[in-house]
């Protein structure tokens, strides 16, 4: 019986690209992301000149309609109230992506790279709404944690075929969680298109799912429920960034993770089942993204549209904002605010369109999430030579343990 | 009676299995495709046993797919059969649809077997997609909007090419990245030129070439009679680059290269300029498939088009073992998925909705190994540092 080897780069399952890259990825602070980040911007910017736009009041009118300006003491009157509007909705856009970024950074730190959580996101969505929009006449806050347990258990066991792949044929994850995604947007386009199982029983002309119950809908907390105001979805994204930091930092699971990811020739030395670290690790990595779909679905969407399904990026901005986070609990969430912001800032509702076109400037967040990954994929190289230098230099010391 | 002869009668048996209840055979009861199917599982099985494990589980698998299709296919109605199978304009379809495939494939193939992943061929194929029609549009030429089709799948591989051999990066996320870069660069400047009002109608396309004599010869004339250039030229490129790869001293180079870099460093080839031409070309060749989608095949562009293709074309690679004729194999084989998918409307509008995920699918039980699994090249993956 040969070693089952990796089909991407052949090397034994066990060492994956992204195992090599999360063992470098953990060091070099605050100042790489921010700098990647402004880099980012900047050719961005550059992108925006050579169209014939200006690239200063394009950025502000972005900055302008994420409403963080609402930050500032300063800004009062009717402006604030836009801003809040604004900032409002850059928070119900954060919130998922910080699901979907913990959903990436989580495979990261096991040396797995899950190009799924499109996927993952989807198939959450789907079951959030199938529930949400069923069990008519159950109480608001059972049906809620239902829909949401739904979601993440349709995101763990879609995730998990990625990992049982890997885990026993050794099918690299790369493919198998893109193939995923299509799979998955796929059977929800069937879902509620036209005579599709769980197409609107109102309506059968609409390519829509049945509305998510009224009780079932999660809270407003800030803004009007009419005007698409924040949901409390907000606040369970951040109780599971910090699930993820203590699971990873503090449980023999996630030391598991993060030994297979350092080294898993090691960590099965060590006589920890890699195998089936990578299924978990998988599972739990699919049940963030699915989590993500429940909040988006119970907390503004109401209802899913094949359109939406389609057109949907969330899942792939998640690997942006994992990376630009290096892959801990903190940063992750920070890249998720700033890539809301993003999101938001171009919407079609919060840009200015006499600065700079809305559709235009969607595509320019797509331009700038592939630059934070091309040169988050590059300070590798950056972060290699620091270490090695520090190594010359203070070759006793160990190198010190990344904090998430 | 060698292992392997067993095996492919296993394959075969299990393809006449689903044949003989399709049109024009159309048995109407699936007793005798069941009795086949059986057939070629326990050829499989016997092949498994001999030593040939890859073989012996492509023929299990072909006797299983056969039985299902068969059961399927008896419990369906003639009309909808006569309607979906027919075979000539399903060849044609599958020919049309593996094109693109075929093309990214191949340019997989130069680079991989340099030893650079490239997850970026979906990204290079969308580029030539949409810089194809632009270019068509804006010179009035099919003929140099593929060159600048080709050029901008160049361009963009040759960003993966820097950060992933001169910066070493990790290969797959730089090619995850030029992908995102890929959809934002053609998107912007899609919507920048052309706004709402989507490509023109009348952009030049690349013309198909028509044979006179075959054309009229009953099943041939109507599956190849009329194909698109693009479809010859990749059909052309197998042989070229099974003769470039196997049978020239610059293509056992660009394997050394692939295989033990340091080796062929030690006797004078140039690895790292080995690879950059060699991911380059692939992206051009990517970028070729791009073409075929926008201006041969569909005629129009639309915001993310190649809707996970150059993901496809990687696992065709994969799939044929990185060499030429299983990539034309493994296209095929998609490329007839994707042409059943399209025709099965005849049977349900949503069902076949459903279908559009069939070749995704079938990529999954491709990478499960399901039909085995291939060695790739011995240094994929790793950036060469020279000593």
């Amino acid at each position: 019986v040969t070693e089952p080897v990796d089909q991407l780069d052949g090397t034994p399952v066990a060492q994956t690209p992204a195992s090599r890259l999360a063992a470098y990825i953990r060091g070099g602070g605050v100042i790489v992301p921010l700098l990647t980040a402004l880099l980012a911007f900047v050719i961005g910017g550059l992108v925006v000149l050579i169209t014939g736009h200006d690239p200063i009041a394009t950025y502000k009118a972005i900055f302008e309609g994420t409403g963080l300006q609402w930050l500032f003491p300063w800004v009062t009157g009717p402006e604030r109230e836009t801003a809040a509007l604004n900032l409002q909705q850059t928070l119900i856009l954060t919130t998922p992506l910080i699901l979907v970024g913990l959903a990436v950074a989580f495979a990261f730190r096991a040396g797995l790279f899950n190009i799924g959580g499109q996927g993952q996101y989807i198939v959450g969505s789907i079951a959030a709404v199938w529930v949400g929009s069923s069990f008519a006449g159950m109480p608001g806050f059972p049906h809620i944690v239902l829909a949401m347990l739904a979601a993440c258990l349709a995101g763990a066991a879609w995730a998990g075929i990625a990992g049982l792949l890997k885990a026993t044929v050794g099918a690299n994850e790369v493919i198998s969680t893109i193939m995923l995604n299509y799979v998955a947007l796929w059977v929800g386009v069937y879902l509620f298109s036209q005579g599709g199982p769980l197409q609107n029983a109102r309506d059968s002309s609409l390519p829509v799912s049945n509305d998510i119950a009224e009780p079932a809908h999660l809270p407003v907390f800030w803004g009007d429920p009419v005007l698409q105001g924040l949901h409390v979805g907000l606040f369970v994204a951040l109780a599971a960034v910090g699930i993820f930091w203590l699971l990873l930092n503090r449980s023999t699971i996630g030391y598991e993770v993060r030994a297979v990811g350092l080294n898993p020739e090691a960590a099965r030395y060590g006589g920890m089942n890699v195998a089936k670290n990578y299924v978990l690790v998988m599972a739990v990595c699919g049940l963030f993204a699915g989590l993500a779909g429940s909040l988006d679905v119970l907390g503004w969407q109401f209802r899913l549209a094949t359109n939406d399904i389609q057109i949907s990026q969330i899942g792939f901005l998640g690997i942006a904002v994992a990376l630009l986070g290096r892959n801990t609990a903190v940063g992750t969430m920070a890249a998720a605010l700033l890539f809301g912001g993003l999101l938001s800032g171009t919407s079609q509702r919060n840009l200015d369109p006499t600065i700079f076109e809305p559709q235009l400037a969607s595509n320019l967040t797509t331009i700038i999430q592939g630059l934070v990954v091309l040169v988050v994929s590059a300070d590798v190289l950056v972060l290699g030579m620091l270490r090695r230098g520090r190594g010359l230099f203070r070759r006793r010391r160990p190198v010190p343990e990344g904090e998430a | 009676v060698n292992a392997k002869r067993i095996g492919w009668a296993g394959v075969v048996l299990g393809a006449i299995a689903w044949y003989i209840t399709l049109p024009p055979v159309l048995v109407r009861t699936p007793v005798p495709s069941i009795l086949l199917a059986l057939a070629a599982v326990a050829a499989g099985v016997a092949t498994t046993r001999a030593g040939e494990q890859r073989l012996g589980r492509g023929a299990v698998l072909a006797g299983a797919i056969g039985a299902i299709g068969a059961v399927v296919a008896t419990k369906s109605g003639v009309a909808n059969l006569e309607k979906v199978f027919v075979w000539s304009a399903l060849l044609a379809a599958t020919l049309r649809f593996a094109t693109p495939l075929l093309l990214g494939a191949l340019g997989g193939i130069l680079s991989e077997r340099s030893g650079v992943i490239n997850v970026g061929l979906e990204g290079m194929m969308l580029m030539g997609a949409f810089f194809g029609i632009f270019g068509a549009d804006v010179f009035g030429s099919w003929f140099l909007g593929m060159l600048a089709g080709m050029a901008a799948g160049g361009v963009l591989a040759l960003i993966h090419a820097v950060f992933s051999i001169a910066l070493r990066a990790d290969q797959v996320v730089s090619g995850v990245a030029v992908n995102f870069l890929a959809a934002g660069i053609t998107g912007y400047v899609f919507i920048a030129h052309y706004g709402d009002q989507g490509t023109p109608g009348e952009v030049p396309s690349v013309p198909e070439i028509k044979l006179p004599l075959v054309k009229d010869i009953a099943f041939v004339g109507d599956a190849i009679g009329e194909m698109s250039l693009l479809t010859w030229m990749a059909l052309l490129l197998v042989p070229l680059m099974a003769l470039y790869l196997y049978r020239t001293p610059a293509g056992l180079r660009l394997r050394s290269v692939g295989e033990k870099p340091r080796a062929a460093d030690s006797v004078g080839i140039g690895v790292l300029r080995t690879r950059y031409l060699a991911v380059v070309a692939s992206g051009c060749l990517a970028g070729l498939g791009g073409v075929y989608l926008s201006i041969a095949l569909v005629h129009s562009f639309n915001q993310g088009m190649t809707a996970g293709r150059g993901f496809i074309a990687l696992a065709v690679v994969i799939f044929g073992a990185w060499r030429p004729y299983g990539a034309l194999a493994g296209a095929c084989l998609f490329g007839f998925s994707s042409a059943v998918a399209q025709r099965l409307p005849a049977f349900s509008e949503s069902l076949a909705v459903l279908f559009q995920a069939l070749p995704y699918v079938m990529v999954l039980v491709v990478v499960a190994g399901l039909i085995g699994r291939s060695r790739p090249p011995a240094a994929i993956g790793v950036p060469y540092v020279k000593e």
